[in-house]
């Protein structure tokens, strides 16, 4: 069993404290940072911007506090595949609807 | 007991007396505790992906209505306390902090430590429904709960409601105004669903406190902790979307 064990595709990573805590420390500023940004009228960058730093703030959940950064292959591609189905699905969706005169009432 | 059941019991028996060791927690179809605990990861990463999907349909829904009733939302949305939302923000993302330290303090078989995570999650998460309902609350006060009883006047007579004059908006014509019944549906959708996830894993976080007690995780075999978090997480993102989405776009 010991010998099948270190055919196991990646070693079981441990993060540490202090990276959680720099994570902890980024997600607070990058909520900081978004509120203020709202009170700026920045005209149609105002929900691009909002969107950049929830996706970063993700971003780093999914990369440390979910370990996806320290996982095996398998859980990345399959993580990957995720965000890659749902961005096809909007894009469809939404080539749908400017394409068309819906909602021009 | 059937018999080819009684055969296999004592078959195993054996087989454990013969020196065929392992953890009691490593279940006869996997080859390695690593294999296992690969397969329960990747299980739990594609639910996640069907969870993803499904708000993924909502967040869809409100990109598409936003654009189409973009006056009604932007006056809706003016309804929301950006500094309650704010506070919760803090509330889930120091919890997503404890549940990944509860989850080192699994690892490192820190039991005190795993039990003190656990608690502080279940608390910050209790803390958030708590600030919830608040925001809920003043939705049934001011009629904003899309139903028969739903009140346009927020968005006809903004001078009369409190929030809509802070943002200085303008009296709105009634076929749009009736939108913003639109924009509280899917707020109501939105959070509540991303309440019910919050109510389901602080349930689980209830029985995982009594079970760490017990020391059911500090033994090595960390897999629940581990998918529990990937859980809290991924309710966590959510959440880091909805806010900017839901409160803070339509501001400045």
């Amino acid at each position: 069993m010991s010998e099948e064990a270190k055919h196991s595709e990646h070693e079981h990573h441990i993060v540490s404290p202090k990276v959680y805590g720099a994570i902890l420390v980024a997600l607070l500023v990058g909520t900081a940072l978004t509120v203020w940004a709202s009170y700026v009228d920045l005209g149609v960058l105002n929900p691009i911007i909002a969107l950049a730093i929830a996706c970063t703030k993700a971003t780093l959940v999914v990369l440390f506090f979910m370990h996806v950064k320290y996982s095996s292959t398998l859980t990345k591609l399959t993580v990957f595949c995720g965000v890659f189905l749902f961005l096809t699905l909007i894009g469809m969706t939404l080539a749908d609807y400017i394409s068309r005169a819906w909602g021009q009432w | 007991m059937p018999d080819s059941h009684a055969i296999a019991e004592s078959a195993h028996e054996t087989a454990h007396q013969a020196g065929h060791e392992h953890p009691s927690y490593l279940r006869h179809h996997f080859e390695s505790v690593e294999q296992q605990a690969d397969a329960t990861n990747f299980a739990m990463w594609l639910f996640l992906l069907t969870e993803v999907m499904f708000f993924g349909g909502l967040f869809t829904a409100y990109l598409i209505y936003r654009n189409w009733y973009y006056p009604a939302f932007v006056a809706a949305s003016h309804q929301l306390s950006i500094p309650l939302g704010g506070f919760n923000t803090l509330l889930l993302i120091t919890s997503s902090f404890t549940m990944a330290m509860g989850v080192w303090c699994a690892e490192m078989k820190k039991k005190s430590g795993l039990v003190l995570c656990l608690v502080l999650t279940l608390i910050l998460g209790l803390g958030f429904l708590g600030v919830k309902t608040i925001e809920y609350s003043e939705k049934f006060e001011k009629h904003h709960v899309p139903s028969y009883h739903y009140s346009l006047n927020s968005f006809l007579n903004p001078d009369s409601d409190e929030a809509a004059k802070a943002s200085g908006d303008k009296p709105m014509a009634l076929d749009m105004a009736r939108h913003t019944e639109v924009y509280f549906s899917l707020y109501f959708a939105m959070t509540g669903m991303h309440a019910l996830h919050m109510i389901i894993g602080i349930a689980i976080l209830g029985f995982m406190i009594f079970r760490a007690q017990a020391g059911a995780y500090t033994s090595g075999h960390v897999t629940f902790v581990e998918n529990f978090g990937l859980y809290w997480h991924f309710v966590d993102i959510v959440w880091i979307f909805l806010f900017p989405l839901l409160y803070l776009i339509s501001r400045h």
